[in-house]
C-alpha cells in the first residue's frame, strides 16, 4: 500500500528530536495502551502483519499527528471491530453488552508469553531461486494491500547479500491468506542506484526482501 | 524536494468524492474568497514568484499539509512570505494589527488594475539560445534526482523511460526560480510514459501518463 | 546562491511555518480576517482589490469560457485544427487570456483515446478557460490516484470506459495547462454553437466526464 507510512526518502519532516533520558512512556496512558496490545485476546488468525497493515490504514494526516501509542489504540479498535469481538456501540460507550470471556492471558503467564519462541521462519521444500552475490531487481509493483517492499526500492537493481531461509509472507499473512512462506534475502542497493549520482558512492542500503519481490537482473 | 505534496501514485487518501459541478459552490466558506483575493493582490517581498510560492507551500509541516484545506495552504504561504520578507512580524500576524508606529506603504495593487493584471500575467516562455537536445519521438529517461529543494519532476517518473511527445520551447526553470537564483530557462518537453513502465505489469497495457519535464531532468535512453 | 545558503533559506521558511502555526487559532476564518486587517493597515493590500479579484472569478472567468472554445471547435473545423495545433493562440483568439492560461495545449478525446488532466505536485489548472478548480481537483485523493488508478477515479465520476479505450493522463508539472476537447455527442447536429456551448460541462473539459446530448 503506497501510503504515508512508506516514508523512505521523503523530505520535509524536519530535524530528529532526540530526547535525553527518554522515559519508556511519556504518559501513563501510553503504558496502558502498550500493555493492552501485548496481552489482549486477539481474534483467531491474528498476525503481526495484520497489526502493521491496520496501522497503515490510519488516515494520512492522523498518521502524521497521532503519536505511536495513539496509533496502537487505533489498531486495537480496528481489530476488535473487524473481528466482531466488540461492537461500535460498545466501543463508543466503553462498556460491554455481551457475555464476559474467561480466557484472557493472566498476569502470571505474561513473562512466559514474552519468551514464546514463535517466529516467522518456516520450512520450505523448494530451493531458493537466487544465490548470494546475484544481481536482482526489485519489481515495480503497487499492491493496494500490505507489502514490505518500499516504493523507493522498486525498479532498482541490487545484489543478494544473504539468504535468511524461508519466512511467512506478510503480503498474504496480513490479509488472512495464510503463511505462504517464501525465501527471504538481504539485498544490497548502492545509494547511487536508489537516489542518483549525488548520493555517496560508498553508501548502500540493505533491505530484507521476499523472493516474489525480486527478479533476476 | 520529496515532500508529502508529491502525491502521484499514493494510496490511502480515499475516494475522490466529486461534487456535482452544477451545485458545487465556488467557495466553501467566505474566508476562502478573501484568501484568494489577498494572495492575488497583496504586496509580496521583492523577487517573489510563482515557483517560490509553490515551494513555500511544500515546506508546510506535512501533517498540516494533509490536514488543512487548499486556501488554508495559501494562508500559510502568504504568512511565511511576509515573515521571511520582513513585511510583517509574528506579533502582527497574531494580533491582526500593524505594530504601533510602523510605516504604512501606499503601493498596494489597486482594484482598477486587477482586470489588466489578470489578462497580462502568466507568460513563462523564454528564449533559449541552445538548440533542443531531444527530438519529438526520442526515448528519454527521467533522471533519478532527489533534490531537497524545489523541483517539478515527480518521484513516480524518476528513473523511468518515456518518449518525447511535444516540445514547448524555452520555459522558466522552477528549480532555480523558486530559490531566487534566476529564471535560467531551459527547453521544456511533454514526455509520455506507459502506465506499465511507471507502475508495473498489473497496470493497463493501453494507458499512458504525460509529464512536462525540463531538459536537465532528462537523459537519452 | 550556494548549497549552504539554500539550506539556510529553507530552514527559515520551515521555521516560520512551524513557529507560527502553533500560536494561531485553528479556525482559518479568524486567521484570514486578521491577516486582511493587518495587511490593510500596513498598506500591503487594498481591500477593494481583493473584492475585484473575487469578482473576476465569480463572474468573469469560469468554465463557460472553455465551453465556448469547445463548441467553436465542434462547429468550425479550421478552428479545431488551430486549437489542436496551437491551443494558446486559438484560445487567445476568443479573448481568453491571463494567469494559468497563457500556455494551453488542447487534447482531443476520440472513441479510442480518453484524456484526463491532473496536477500531482500542486493544483495547476487552466484558470483562463475553466475558472477556479473544484475542491476535489485539489484534494489528495484525486492528486494521488489520477495517475495510478485513472479508471478507478473515472468510475467514481460515473464514467466507465470500455477496456479498448486508451487513457492518457496529463500531469501538469510545468506552466503548460491542458484543456480536454471532449467528443461531440451524437444527436446534436442541428444545434447552434451557442446551444452546443450550453451542453459542455466543466468535468468534460478536465476529462472526468463526457458531454451528453442534453
Amino acid at each position: 500500500m503506497n501510503t504515508i507510512h512508506d516514508m523512505g526518502g521523503m523530505h520535509g519532516f524536519g530535524a530528529i528530536d532526540a530526547e535525553r533520558d527518554e522515559p519508556p512512556f511519556h504518559e501513563a496512558w501510553e503504558g496502558r495502551a502498550g500493555g493492552i496490545l501485548e496481552v489482549m485476546t486477539f481474534p483467531a488468525g491474528f498476525t503481526v502483519d495484520r497489526f502493521r497493515y491496520l496501522r497503515e490504514t490510519l488516515r494520512p494526516d492522523l498518521y502524521l499527528t497521532q503519536n505511536y501509542y495513539e496509533q496502537w489504540i487505533y489498531i486495537a479498535e480496528q481489530l476488535l471491530l473487524e473481528s466482531g469481538m466488540v461492537s461500535a456501540e460498545e466501543l463508543a460507550r466503553g462498556a460491554a453488552r455481551s457475555a464476559k470471556r474467561t480466557d484472557a492471558i493472566r498476569a502470571d503467564a505474561v513473562w512466559g508469553f514474552l519468551h514464546d519462541r514463535t517466529h516467522s521462519g518456516r520450512d520450505l521444500d523448494s530451493a531458493p531461486r537466487f544465490v548470494i552475490g546475484q544481481r536482482v531487481r526489485a519489481r515495480t509493483m503497487q499492491p493496494t494491500g500490505h507489502t514490505r517492499l518500499p516504493r523507493y526500492a522498486r525498479g532498482k537493481t541490487g545484489s543478494i547479500v544473504s539468504h535468511h531461509g524461508a519466512h511467512v509472507l506478510p503480503d498474504a499473512s496480513a490479509h488472512g491468506k495464510g503463511d505462504r512462506p517464501q525465501h527471504l534475502y538481504a539485498v544490497r542497493f548502492a545509494a547511487r542506484e536508489l537516489w542518483g549520482e549525488d548520493a555517496n558512492p560508498r553508501d548502500s542500503v540493505h533491505l530484507d526482501l521476499w523472493e516474489s519481490y525480486l527478479e533476476p537482473a | 524536494m520529496n515532500g508529502v505534496h508529491d502525491m502521484g501514485g499514493m494510496h490511502g487518501h480515499g475516494p475522490v468524492a466529486p461534487e456535482d459541478e452544477k451545485h458545487e459552490p465556488l467557495w466553501h466558506a467566505p474566508w476562502e474568497a478573501r484568501m484568494l483575493g489577498i494572495t492575488r493582490s497583496m504586496t509580496f517581498p521583492k523577487g517573489f514568484n510563482i515557483d517560490r510560492f509553490r515551494h513555500i507551500r511544500e515546506l508546510m509541516p506535512p501533517h498540516l499539509y494533509l490536514a488543512r484545506s487548499y486556501y488554508d495552504h495559501w494562508y500559510a504561504v502568504c504568512v511565511a512570505a511576509l515573515l521571511n520578507g520582513g513585511l510583517a512580524t509574528k506579533d502582527e500576524i497574531k494580533s491582526g494589527h500593524a505594530a504601533a508606529g510602523s510605516a504604512k506603504r501606499n503601493d498596494a495593487a489597486r482594484a482598477d488594475q486587477v482586470w489588466a493584471s489578470q489578462k497580462s500575467q502568466g507568460v513563462f516562455t523564454r528564449k533559449v539560445e541552445t538548440p533542443p537536445l531531444f527530438a519529438i519521438g526520442q526515448r528519454v529517461r527521467a533522471r533519478n534526482i532527489n533534490p531537497t529543494e524545489h523541483t517539478r519532476v515527480p518521484r513516480y517518473v524518476r528513473g523511468k523511460v518515456g518518449v518525447v511527445q511535444l516540445h514547448h520551447g524555452g520555459h522558466v526553470f522552477p528549480d532555480t526560480n523558486a530559490h531566487l537564483q534566476g529564471e535560467a530557462p531551459q527547453h521544456l518537453y511533454t514526455v509520455v510514459f506507459s502506465a506499465r513502465e511507471l507502475w508495473g505489469e498489473d497496470a493497463s497495457a493501453r494507458d499512458e501518463i504525460c509529464a512536462d519535464l525540463w531538459e536537465s531532468y532528462l537523459d537519452p535512453a | 546562491m550556494t548549497q549552504h545558503s539554500h539550506a539556510h533559506d529553507h530552514d527559515h521558511d520551515l521555521a516560520h511555518h512551524h513557529d507560527i502555526h502553533s500560536e494561531l487559532p485553528s479556525d482559518p476564518a479568524l486567521r484570514v480576517k486578521a491577516l486582511e486587517s493587518l495587511l490593510t493597515e500596513k498598506g500591503l493590500v487594498d481591500p477593494a482589490a481583493i473584492d475585484a479579484w473575487i469578482e473576476v472569478y465569480e463572474s468573469k472567468i469560469g468554465p463557460r469560457n472553455g465551453a465556448k472554445v469547445v463548441a467553436k471547435a465542434w462547429v468550425d473545423p479550421a478552428y479545431k485544427e488551430r486549437l489542436l495545433r496551437d491551443g494558446s493562440n486559438a484560445i487567445h483568439e476568443l479573448d481568453f487570456h491571463g494567469r494559468q492560461g497563457q500556455h494551453i495545449v488542447a487534447v482531443e478525446n476520440t472513441p479510442d483515446v480518453h484524456n484526463l488532466v491532473v496536477c500531482t505536485l500542486c493544483s495547476c489548472y487552466p484558470l483562463s478557460v475553466l475558472g477556479l478548480p473544484p475542491a476535489w481537483y485539489k484534494s489528495a485523493p484525486y492528486r494521488s490516484r489520477a495517475v495510478i488508478d485513472p479508471r478507478g477515479v473515472l468510475k467514481e465520476f460515473g464514467l466507465e470506459l470500455p477496456d479498448h479505450v486508451k487513457i492518457r493522463v496529463w500531469d501538469s508539472t510545468a506552466e503548460i495547462r491542458y484543456l480536454v476537447l471532449p467528443e461531440r455527442p451524437a444527436g446534436t447536429e442541428r444545434l447552434s454553437e451557442e446551444q452546443l456551448a450550453a451542453l459542455v460541462t466543466r468535468d468534460s473539459m478536465i476529462g472526468v466526464g463526457k458531454v451528453a446530448a442534453k
